[in-house]
Protein backbone atom coordinates (compact mmCIF):
# COMPACT_ATOMS: atom_id res chain seq x y z
CA UNK A 1 0.00 0.00 0.00
CA UNK A 2 1.26 3.56 -0.26
CA UNK A 3 1.43 6.32 2.18
CA UNK A 4 0.36 9.04 0.12
CA UNK A 5 0.50 11.21 2.79
CA UNK A 6 -2.54 13.06 2.55
CA UNK A 7 -1.63 14.12 -1.20
CA UNK A 8 -4.97 12.39 -2.38
CA UNK A 9 -7.16 13.95 -0.19
CA UNK A 10 -6.31 17.55 -1.88
CA UNK A 11 -8.27 16.27 -5.13
CA UNK A 12 -11.28 13.54 -3.91
CA UNK A 13 -13.61 16.65 -4.19
CA UNK A 14 -12.57 16.37 -7.82
CA UNK A 15 -13.31 13.24 -8.58
CA UNK A 16 -16.40 11.16 -9.13
CA UNK A 17 -15.71 7.70 -7.74
CA UNK A 18 -13.30 8.60 -4.44
CA UNK A 19 -12.88 4.67 -3.97
CA UNK A 20 -12.27 3.65 -7.09
CA UNK A 21 -9.79 6.80 -7.23
CA UNK A 22 -8.17 5.71 -3.99
CA UNK A 23 -7.99 2.01 -5.16
CA UNK A 24 -6.24 2.62 -8.19
CA UNK A 25 -3.83 4.37 -6.88
CA UNK A 26 -2.64 1.51 -5.00
CA UNK A 27 -2.60 -0.80 -7.80
CA UNK A 28 0.40 -1.25 -10.12
CA UNK A 29 0.58 0.14 -13.48
CA UNK A 30 0.12 -2.67 -16.58
CA UNK A 31 3.32 -2.91 -18.73
CA UNK A 32 2.88 -1.45 -22.41
CA UNK A 33 4.56 -1.54 -24.84
CA UNK A 34 4.01 1.12 -28.71
CA UNK A 35 4.36 -0.16 -31.94
CA UNK A 36 7.10 1.86 -33.67
CA UNK A 37 5.34 2.01 -36.96
CA UNK A 38 8.88 3.27 -38.19
CA UNK A 39 9.96 0.02 -38.35
CA UNK A 40 6.87 -2.43 -38.16
CA UNK A 41 3.42 -2.23 -38.35
CA UNK A 42 1.07 -3.46 -35.11
CA UNK A 43 -0.24 -6.55 -36.70
CA UNK A 44 3.72 -7.63 -37.53
CA UNK A 45 4.65 -7.38 -34.49
CA UNK A 46 1.50 -9.05 -33.07
CA UNK A 47 2.86 -12.21 -35.15
CA UNK A 48 6.74 -11.96 -33.62
CA UNK A 49 4.93 -12.20 -30.53
CA UNK A 50 3.01 -14.97 -31.46
CA UNK A 51 5.74 -16.86 -32.87
CA UNK A 52 7.93 -16.69 -29.99
CA UNK A 53 5.07 -17.23 -27.43
CA UNK A 54 5.01 -13.62 -25.70
CA UNK A 55 1.24 -13.13 -24.68
CA UNK A 56 -0.16 -9.93 -24.87
CA UNK A 57 -3.52 -7.94 -25.24
CA UNK A 58 -3.95 -5.07 -27.52
CA UNK A 59 -5.68 -2.04 -26.27
CA UNK A 60 -9.18 -1.31 -27.91
CA UNK A 61 -8.55 2.28 -28.58
CA UNK A 62 -5.50 2.08 -29.94
CA UNK A 63 -4.55 -0.08 -32.76
CA UNK A 64 -0.54 0.23 -31.68
CA UNK A 65 -0.75 -0.06 -27.85
CA UNK A 66 -0.32 -3.60 -26.46
CA UNK A 67 -0.82 -4.57 -22.91
CA UNK A 68 2.16 -7.29 -21.82
CA UNK A 69 0.74 -10.30 -19.70
CA UNK A 70 3.90 -11.03 -17.99
CA UNK A 71 7.42 -10.80 -19.93
CA UNK A 72 9.57 -7.71 -19.41
CA UNK A 73 9.20 -6.60 -23.15
CA UNK A 74 13.02 -6.44 -23.53
CA UNK A 75 13.56 -9.69 -23.54
CA UNK A 76 11.54 -10.45 -27.07
CA UNK A 77 12.63 -9.75 -30.38
CA UNK A 78 10.19 -6.91 -31.39
CA UNK A 79 11.74 -5.11 -28.55
CA UNK A 80 15.23 -6.36 -29.77
CA UNK A 81 14.68 -5.32 -33.13
CA UNK A 82 13.18 -1.45 -32.63
CA UNK A 83 9.37 -2.45 -33.09
CA UNK A 84 8.17 -1.72 -29.76
CA UNK A 85 8.54 0.98 -26.93
CA UNK A 86 7.61 0.95 -23.76
CA UNK A 87 5.48 4.00 -23.43
CA UNK A 88 2.19 3.95 -20.66
CA UNK A 89 -1.27 4.24 -22.58
CA UNK A 90 -1.87 7.97 -21.37
CA UNK A 91 1.69 8.61 -22.39
CA UNK A 92 0.47 8.14 -26.10
CA UNK A 93 -2.08 10.53 -25.80
CA UNK A 94 -0.10 14.37 -25.91
CA UNK A 95 1.34 13.44 -29.30
CA UNK A 96 -2.04 12.25 -30.28
CA UNK A 97 -3.39 15.34 -29.67
CA UNK A 98 -0.67 17.12 -31.56
CA UNK A 99 -0.74 15.09 -34.27
CA UNK A 100 2.68 16.25 -36.64
CA UNK A 101 2.51 16.09 -40.01
CA UNK A 102 5.02 14.43 -42.05
CA UNK A 103 7.62 17.46 -43.38
CA UNK A 104 7.19 20.07 -40.75
CA UNK A 105 9.40 21.37 -37.84
CA UNK A 106 8.21 20.20 -34.39
CA UNK A 107 9.76 21.28 -30.79
CA UNK A 108 9.62 18.96 -28.08
CA UNK A 109 10.49 21.60 -25.33
CA UNK A 110 11.14 18.58 -22.66
CA UNK A 111 12.07 15.76 -24.86
CA UNK A 112 14.02 13.28 -22.70
CA UNK A 113 13.88 10.28 -22.34
CA UNK A 114 12.19 10.27 -25.60
CA UNK A 115 8.60 8.04 -25.76
CA UNK A 116 6.60 10.89 -26.99
CA UNK A 117 9.59 11.99 -29.00
CA UNK A 118 9.90 9.02 -31.04
CA UNK A 119 6.13 8.70 -31.18
CA UNK A 120 5.70 12.39 -32.85
CA UNK A 121 9.29 10.82 -35.13
CA UNK A 122 6.68 8.22 -36.58
CA UNK A 123 3.78 10.19 -37.02
CA UNK A 124 6.42 12.74 -39.19
CA UNK A 125 7.34 9.66 -41.07
CA UNK A 126 10.92 10.29 -40.13
CA UNK A 127 10.73 13.50 -42.42
CA UNK A 128 11.11 17.69 -41.17
CA UNK A 129 12.84 18.49 -38.43
CA UNK A 130 12.08 17.10 -34.37
CA UNK A 131 13.55 19.20 -32.03
CA UNK A 132 14.03 17.37 -28.52
CA UNK A 133 15.04 19.61 -26.12
CA UNK A 134 15.89 18.62 -22.56
CA UNK A 135 17.74 20.51 -19.74
CA UNK A 136 19.96 17.23 -18.24
CA UNK A 137 22.74 16.00 -20.11
CA UNK A 138 22.05 12.44 -18.42
CA UNK A 139 18.46 12.26 -19.47
CA UNK A 140 19.54 13.76 -23.65
CA UNK A 141 21.69 10.59 -23.14
CA UNK A 142 18.17 7.94 -23.06
CA UNK A 143 16.78 10.46 -25.53
CA UNK A 144 19.29 9.87 -27.64
CA UNK A 145 19.86 6.34 -27.05
CA UNK A 146 15.82 6.18 -27.24
CA UNK A 147 15.76 7.64 -30.81
CA UNK A 148 18.68 5.22 -31.47
CA UNK A 149 17.40 2.19 -30.76
CA UNK A 150 14.22 2.82 -32.64
CA UNK A 151 15.95 3.92 -35.77
CA UNK A 152 14.88 7.95 -35.37
CA UNK A 153 16.79 10.44 -37.94
CA UNK A 154 14.56 13.46 -38.28
CA UNK A 155 16.00 14.35 -34.58
CA UNK A 156 17.73 17.21 -33.83
CA UNK A 157 18.66 16.72 -29.88
CA UNK A 158 19.43 20.36 -28.38
CA UNK A 159 19.93 21.48 -24.45
CA UNK A 160 19.06 24.46 -23.66
CA UNK A 161 16.62 25.92 -20.95
CA UNK A 162 13.18 26.16 -23.02
CA UNK A 163 12.20 29.02 -21.06
CA UNK A 164 14.68 31.06 -23.10
CA UNK A 165 15.11 28.59 -26.07
CA UNK A 166 16.68 30.64 -28.73
CA UNK A 167 16.23 28.94 -32.67
CA UNK A 168 19.59 30.17 -33.49
CA UNK A 169 21.55 27.99 -36.19
CA UNK A 170 18.35 26.11 -37.24
CA UNK A 171 17.93 28.54 -40.84
CA UNK A 172 14.19 28.65 -39.67
CA UNK A 173 12.56 31.34 -37.01
CA UNK A 174 9.35 29.57 -36.07
CA UNK A 175 7.70 25.61 -35.61
CA UNK A 176 4.37 24.48 -36.55
CA UNK A 177 3.79 22.55 -33.51
CA UNK A 178 5.48 21.93 -30.02
CA UNK A 179 4.77 19.77 -27.35
CA UNK A 180 5.04 20.59 -23.58
CA UNK A 181 4.77 17.69 -21.85
CA UNK A 182 5.64 19.64 -18.67
CA UNK A 183 7.87 18.78 -15.29
CA UNK A 184 5.91 18.80 -12.85
CA UNK A 185 5.18 16.97 -9.62
CA UNK A 186 4.02 13.67 -11.03
CA UNK A 187 1.51 12.84 -8.74
CA UNK A 188 -0.50 10.84 -11.50
CA UNK A 189 2.33 8.59 -11.74
CA UNK A 190 1.78 7.23 -7.81
CA UNK A 191 1.29 3.44 -9.06
CA UNK A 192 4.88 2.85 -11.32
CA UNK A 193 6.53 5.39 -8.99
CA UNK A 194 4.96 4.43 -5.75
CA UNK A 195 7.49 6.81 -3.49
CA UNK A 196 6.49 9.43 -6.16
CA UNK A 197 4.92 11.57 -2.91
CA UNK A 198 7.46 10.81 -0.15
CA UNK A 199 8.92 14.50 -1.80
CA UNK A 200 5.58 16.06 -1.86
CA UNK A 201 5.29 19.91 -1.08
CA UNK A 202 2.83 22.58 -1.63
CA UNK A 203 6.31 24.92 -2.10
CA UNK A 204 7.42 22.54 -5.27
CA UNK A 205 3.87 21.99 -6.72
CA UNK A 206 4.07 26.28 -6.90
CA UNK A 207 7.70 26.44 -7.71
CA UNK A 208 7.56 24.08 -10.36
CA UNK A 209 4.22 25.67 -11.58
CA UNK A 210 6.16 28.59 -12.03
CA UNK A 211 8.88 26.79 -14.60
CA UNK A 212 5.44 25.61 -16.23
CA UNK A 213 4.42 28.86 -17.09
CA UNK A 214 7.90 29.63 -18.49
CA UNK A 215 8.03 26.72 -20.88
CA UNK A 216 4.77 27.05 -22.37
CA UNK A 217 4.90 31.06 -22.70
CA UNK A 218 8.08 30.40 -24.95
CA UNK A 219 6.37 27.62 -27.11
CA UNK A 220 3.49 29.79 -27.73
CA UNK A 221 5.83 32.36 -29.02
CA UNK A 222 8.05 30.04 -30.96
CA UNK A 223 4.70 28.49 -32.65
CA UNK A 224 4.18 29.91 -35.77
CA UNK A 225 0.65 31.61 -35.98
CA UNK A 226 -1.91 29.34 -36.24
CA UNK A 227 0.28 26.52 -34.76
CA UNK A 228 -0.86 23.78 -32.19
CA UNK A 229 0.92 23.72 -28.51
CA UNK A 230 0.14 20.73 -27.00
CA UNK A 231 0.34 21.29 -22.81
CA UNK A 232 0.64 18.05 -20.72
CA UNK A 233 1.34 16.92 -16.97
CA UNK A 234 0.83 13.62 -15.24
CA UNK A 235 -0.51 15.93 -12.08
CA UNK A 236 -3.50 16.25 -10.70
CA UNK A 237 -2.75 19.46 -9.40
CA UNK A 238 -4.70 22.47 -10.79
CA UNK A 239 -2.07 24.65 -9.70
CA UNK A 240 0.17 22.93 -12.55
CA UNK A 241 -2.44 22.32 -15.16
CA UNK A 242 -5.37 24.89 -15.42
CA UNK A 243 -3.67 27.91 -13.50
CA UNK A 244 -0.88 27.11 -15.71
CA UNK A 245 -3.29 27.62 -18.77
CA UNK A 246 -5.08 30.32 -17.21
CA UNK A 247 -1.97 32.42 -17.11
CA UNK A 248 -0.71 31.59 -20.46
CA UNK A 249 -4.01 32.64 -22.20
CA UNK A 250 -3.37 36.10 -20.44
CA UNK A 251 -0.19 36.87 -21.08
CA UNK A 252 0.01 35.23 -24.96
CA UNK A 253 -2.23 35.42 -28.30
CA UNK A 254 -3.45 31.53 -28.50
CA UNK A 255 -6.85 29.37 -27.07
CA UNK A 256 -7.64 26.54 -25.72
CA UNK A 257 -9.30 24.04 -28.69
CA UNK A 258 -11.39 21.32 -28.51
CA UNK A 259 -10.12 18.03 -29.50
CA UNK A 260 -11.24 14.35 -28.81
CA UNK A 261 -9.60 12.32 -26.53
CA UNK A 262 -9.93 8.89 -27.38
CA UNK A 263 -10.01 7.59 -23.38
CA UNK A 264 -12.57 8.21 -20.41
CA UNK A 265 -11.83 11.60 -19.03
CA UNK A 266 -13.30 14.37 -17.54
CA UNK A 267 -13.14 18.15 -18.41
CA UNK A 268 -10.72 20.74 -16.91
CA UNK A 269 -11.39 22.75 -13.54
CA UNK A 270 -12.25 26.15 -13.44
CA UNK A 271 -11.81 26.69 -9.86
CA UNK A 272 -10.01 25.45 -6.73
CA UNK A 273 -9.20 27.16 -3.87
CA UNK A 274 -10.81 30.27 -3.91
CA UNK A 275 -9.39 30.49 -7.77
CA UNK A 276 -11.32 31.20 -10.73
CA UNK A 277 -10.08 30.28 -13.95
CA UNK A 278 -10.68 30.64 -17.62
CA UNK A 279 -13.82 29.27 -18.67
CA UNK A 280 -12.35 27.67 -21.14
CA UNK A 281 -9.94 25.70 -19.67
CA UNK A 282 -12.91 23.25 -19.37
CA UNK A 283 -12.01 22.17 -22.51
CA UNK A 284 -8.65 20.75 -21.34
CA UNK A 285 -8.78 16.92 -20.41
CA UNK A 286 -8.27 15.41 -17.42
CA UNK A 287 -7.96 11.76 -16.62
CA UNK A 288 -7.66 10.05 -13.36
CA UNK A 289 -6.27 5.95 -13.32
CA UNK A 290 -9.32 4.54 -12.53
CA UNK A 291 -11.10 5.91 -15.27
CA UNK A 292 -8.93 3.72 -18.30
CA UNK A 293 -6.42 2.06 -15.42
CA UNK A 294 -3.88 3.95 -16.48
CA UNK A 295 -1.84 6.40 -14.84
CA UNK A 296 -3.29 10.11 -13.89
CA UNK A 297 -3.06 12.35 -16.82
CA UNK A 298 -3.48 16.15 -18.24
CA UNK A 299 -3.78 17.30 -21.69
CA UNK A 300 -4.86 20.45 -23.46
CA UNK A 301 -4.86 21.68 -26.71
CA UNK A 302 -3.88 25.17 -27.79
CA UNK A 303 -4.43 27.29 -30.72
CA UNK A 304 -2.11 29.87 -31.06
CA UNK A 305 -3.40 33.08 -32.20
CA UNK A 306 -2.84 35.56 -35.76
CA UNK A 307 -3.50 34.67 -38.85
CA UNK A 308 -2.20 31.25 -39.95
CA UNK A 309 -3.55 28.18 -41.35
CA UNK A 310 -4.59 26.48 -38.59
CA UNK A 311 -4.26 22.84 -39.06
CA UNK A 312 -0.80 21.89 -37.27
CA UNK A 313 1.29 21.42 -40.23
CA UNK A 314 0.59 23.76 -42.94
CA UNK A 315 1.22 22.38 -46.57
CA UNK A 316 3.11 25.71 -46.89
CA UNK A 317 5.65 24.24 -44.05
CA UNK A 318 8.47 23.28 -46.97
CA UNK A 319 8.40 27.02 -47.94
CA UNK A 320 11.60 28.39 -46.58
CA UNK A 321 13.78 25.18 -45.77
CA UNK A 322 16.45 26.30 -47.74
CA UNK A 323 19.15 26.81 -45.59
CA UNK A 324 22.68 28.54 -46.13
CA UNK A 325 25.31 26.00 -45.78
CA UNK B 1 33.56 25.58 -40.58
CA UNK B 2 36.34 27.48 -39.03
CA UNK B 3 38.20 25.64 -36.33
CA UNK B 4 42.05 26.02 -36.93
CA UNK B 5 43.09 23.31 -34.54
CA UNK B 6 45.82 22.35 -36.78
CA UNK B 7 47.48 25.77 -36.11
CA UNK B 8 48.11 26.75 -39.26
CA UNK B 9 45.03 27.99 -39.92
CA UNK B 10 43.49 24.92 -41.78
CA UNK B 11 40.13 23.45 -40.97
CA UNK B 12 40.27 20.45 -38.80
CA UNK B 13 37.29 18.11 -37.33
CA UNK B 14 36.09 19.97 -34.28
CA UNK B 15 35.09 17.20 -31.97
CA UNK B 16 31.92 19.58 -30.10
CA UNK B 17 29.68 20.28 -33.58
CA UNK B 18 28.23 18.58 -36.40
CA UNK B 19 29.73 19.41 -39.49
CA UNK B 20 28.08 18.12 -42.50
CA UNK B 21 30.15 15.98 -44.80
CA UNK B 22 31.34 17.50 -48.36
CA UNK B 23 29.58 16.56 -51.15
CA UNK B 24 32.53 15.10 -52.92
CA UNK B 25 36.27 15.40 -52.51
CA UNK B 26 36.85 18.41 -54.37
CA UNK B 27 34.88 19.82 -51.68
CA UNK B 28 36.65 19.04 -48.88
CA UNK B 29 38.33 21.15 -46.29
CA UNK B 30 39.25 18.85 -43.53
CA UNK B 31 41.36 16.45 -43.96
CA UNK B 32 40.21 12.36 -43.35
CA UNK B 33 36.69 13.72 -43.59
CA UNK B 34 34.71 10.86 -45.28
CA UNK B 35 32.74 12.70 -48.01
CA UNK B 36 28.64 12.13 -48.77
CA UNK B 37 29.88 10.48 -52.28
CA UNK B 38 31.62 7.93 -50.33
CA UNK B 39 29.65 6.86 -48.33
CA UNK B 40 26.88 6.28 -50.57
CA UNK B 41 29.64 4.52 -52.78
CA UNK B 42 30.43 2.54 -49.89
CA UNK B 43 26.82 1.37 -48.66
CA UNK B 44 26.26 0.47 -52.40
CA UNK B 45 29.44 -1.28 -52.86
CA UNK B 46 29.69 -2.97 -49.52
CA UNK B 47 25.57 -4.09 -49.14
CA UNK B 48 24.17 -3.05 -52.27
CA UNK B 49 22.02 -0.35 -50.41
CA UNK B 50 21.01 1.99 -53.49
CA UNK B 51 22.04 5.42 -52.98
CA UNK B 52 18.51 6.55 -53.52
CA UNK B 53 17.56 5.12 -50.21
CA UNK B 54 19.81 8.35 -48.38
CA UNK B 55 18.54 11.06 -50.96
CA UNK B 56 16.51 13.12 -49.18
CA UNK B 57 19.29 12.78 -46.40
CA UNK B 58 22.22 14.66 -44.81
CA UNK B 59 25.19 13.44 -43.03
CA UNK B 60 27.28 14.93 -40.51
CA UNK B 61 30.65 14.21 -38.72
CA UNK B 62 31.12 14.60 -34.92
CA UNK B 63 34.01 13.18 -33.11
CA UNK B 64 36.64 11.55 -34.80
CA UNK B 65 35.06 9.07 -37.63
CA UNK B 66 31.71 9.28 -36.24
CA UNK B 67 28.83 9.51 -38.91
CA UNK B 68 25.64 10.82 -38.52
CA UNK B 69 22.37 10.49 -40.70
CA UNK B 70 19.93 13.03 -40.49
CA UNK B 71 16.43 13.33 -42.52
CA UNK B 72 16.53 16.87 -43.49
CA UNK B 73 18.80 20.07 -43.89
CA UNK B 74 20.43 22.14 -41.21
CA UNK B 75 23.25 24.80 -42.16
CA UNK B 76 26.48 23.36 -40.88
CA UNK B 77 27.65 23.76 -38.27
CA UNK B 78 25.21 22.44 -35.19
CA UNK B 79 26.44 22.59 -31.84
CA UNK B 80 24.33 20.10 -30.68
CA UNK B 81 23.60 17.10 -28.37
CA UNK B 82 22.23 15.00 -31.31
CA UNK B 83 21.73 15.28 -34.90
CA UNK B 84 19.84 12.62 -36.17
CA UNK B 85 21.54 9.14 -35.44
CA UNK B 86 24.49 7.56 -36.01
CA UNK B 87 25.19 5.63 -39.25
CA UNK B 88 28.52 4.40 -40.03
CA UNK B 89 32.58 4.92 -38.41
CA UNK B 90 34.72 5.79 -40.67
CA UNK B 91 38.39 7.40 -40.58
CA UNK B 92 39.82 3.59 -40.03
CA UNK B 93 40.79 0.77 -42.58
CA UNK B 94 37.46 -1.11 -42.81
CA UNK B 95 34.37 1.35 -41.99
CA UNK B 96 31.90 -0.43 -39.67
CA UNK B 97 27.97 0.40 -39.74
CA UNK B 98 26.00 1.03 -36.50
CA UNK B 99 23.25 -1.68 -35.51
CA UNK B 100 21.07 0.99 -35.57
CA UNK B 101 21.99 1.86 -39.18
CA UNK B 102 22.00 -1.68 -40.42
CA UNK B 103 18.40 -2.57 -38.26
CA UNK B 104 16.95 0.11 -40.48
CA UNK B 105 18.25 -0.27 -43.66
CA UNK B 106 19.38 -3.64 -43.96
CA UNK B 107 16.46 -5.12 -45.32
CA UNK B 108 17.50 -2.98 -48.48
CA UNK B 109 20.91 -4.79 -48.62
CA UNK B 110 21.82 -7.42 -51.56
CA UNK B 111 24.66 -8.63 -50.70
CA UNK B 112 27.00 -9.53 -47.26
CA UNK B 113 23.89 -10.53 -45.40
CA UNK B 114 24.15 -14.04 -43.41
CA UNK B 115 20.65 -15.75 -42.82
CA UNK B 116 20.94 -17.50 -39.06
CA UNK B 117 18.88 -20.21 -38.05
CA UNK B 118 16.78 -19.51 -35.02
CA UNK B 119 19.41 -20.80 -32.36
CA UNK B 120 22.25 -18.72 -34.19
CA UNK B 121 20.00 -15.55 -34.11
CA UNK B 122 19.57 -16.13 -30.25
CA UNK B 123 23.52 -16.51 -29.69
CA UNK B 124 24.22 -13.75 -31.87
CA UNK B 125 21.77 -11.11 -30.14
CA UNK B 126 23.35 -12.34 -27.04
CA UNK B 127 26.46 -11.18 -28.12
CA UNK B 128 28.13 -14.60 -28.21
CA UNK B 129 30.68 -15.36 -31.10
CA UNK B 130 30.42 -18.83 -33.13
CA UNK B 131 32.23 -20.71 -35.62
CA UNK B 132 30.21 -20.21 -38.70
CA UNK B 133 32.63 -22.29 -41.46
CA UNK B 134 29.81 -22.55 -44.36
CA UNK B 135 29.94 -19.33 -44.90
CA UNK B 136 31.94 -18.82 -47.85
CA UNK B 137 31.46 -14.73 -48.91
CA UNK B 138 33.47 -12.08 -48.39
CA UNK B 139 35.02 -11.66 -44.77
CA UNK B 140 34.26 -8.35 -43.04
CA UNK B 141 31.46 -6.76 -41.62
CA UNK B 142 28.16 -8.69 -42.67
CA UNK B 143 24.95 -7.98 -41.50
CA UNK B 144 23.23 -11.39 -39.86
CA UNK B 145 19.45 -11.69 -40.42
CA UNK B 146 17.19 -14.22 -38.80
CA UNK B 147 13.52 -15.24 -40.00
CA UNK B 148 10.95 -13.34 -38.23
CA UNK B 149 6.83 -13.11 -38.61
CA UNK B 150 7.18 -13.88 -42.70
CA UNK B 151 10.23 -11.97 -43.11
CA UNK B 152 14.29 -11.86 -42.84
CA UNK B 153 14.98 -9.16 -40.04
CA UNK B 154 18.28 -7.59 -39.82
CA UNK B 155 19.57 -8.05 -36.24
CA UNK B 156 23.21 -6.40 -36.42
CA UNK B 157 26.10 -6.19 -37.27
CA UNK B 158 28.80 -9.15 -37.28
CA UNK B 159 32.53 -9.35 -38.24
CA UNK B 160 33.23 -12.66 -40.04
CA UNK B 161 36.97 -13.58 -39.85
CA UNK B 162 38.77 -16.96 -39.85
CA UNK B 163 35.69 -19.51 -39.77
CA UNK B 164 34.28 -17.54 -37.17
CA UNK B 165 31.34 -14.71 -36.68
CA UNK B 166 31.70 -12.41 -34.14
CA UNK B 167 28.57 -10.84 -32.49
CA UNK B 168 29.33 -6.28 -32.45
CA UNK B 169 26.01 -5.83 -30.84
CA UNK B 170 27.13 -3.72 -28.61
CA UNK B 171 26.54 -4.61 -25.21
CA UNK B 172 22.86 -1.89 -24.68
CA UNK B 173 21.90 -3.85 -27.07
CA UNK B 174 22.60 -7.41 -26.07
CA UNK B 175 19.77 -9.26 -24.70
CA UNK B 176 18.85 -13.28 -23.97
CA UNK B 177 16.09 -13.81 -26.66
CA UNK B 178 13.58 -16.64 -27.33
CA UNK B 179 14.93 -19.22 -29.33
CA UNK B 180 12.63 -19.61 -32.53
CA UNK B 181 12.46 -22.84 -32.95
CA UNK B 182 12.34 -24.71 -36.24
Amino acid sequence: MNDDGGVLDRYVSLVDDEAAFRAACERPLPSVVRVNTLAADADRVARAFDEEGTEYERAGWHDGIFRMADRSPGTTWPYAHGWVHGQEEVSCLPALALDPEPGTRVWDTCAAPGSKTTQMAAQMDDTGVLVGNDTSLGRLSALRHNAERLGVTNLVVDQQDARNYSLNGFGFEEFDATLVDAPCSCEGTIRKNPDAFDTWTLDHVHEVAGIQKGILRRAVQATRPGGTVVYSTCTFAPEENEAVLDHVLREEDCEIVEWDCPLESVSGVTEWHDEEYDPSVARATRIYPHHNDTGGFFLAKLRVGGDGDGDAAGDDAAEGSEVTA
Amino acid sequence: MSDDAAGDGAPGNDGSQFDRLPATAAEREVEGRATRAEVLDWWRERFGVPPETFEDHTFWEKGKGKIWVFADDLPSPQEREGVGMTVLRTRQEHWKPTTTAVRKWGHLARKNVIGLSSGQATAFAAGHDQDLPEWDGDWGYLIATHELAGDRVPIGVGLYLYDELRSVVPKGYQEELPDLGE
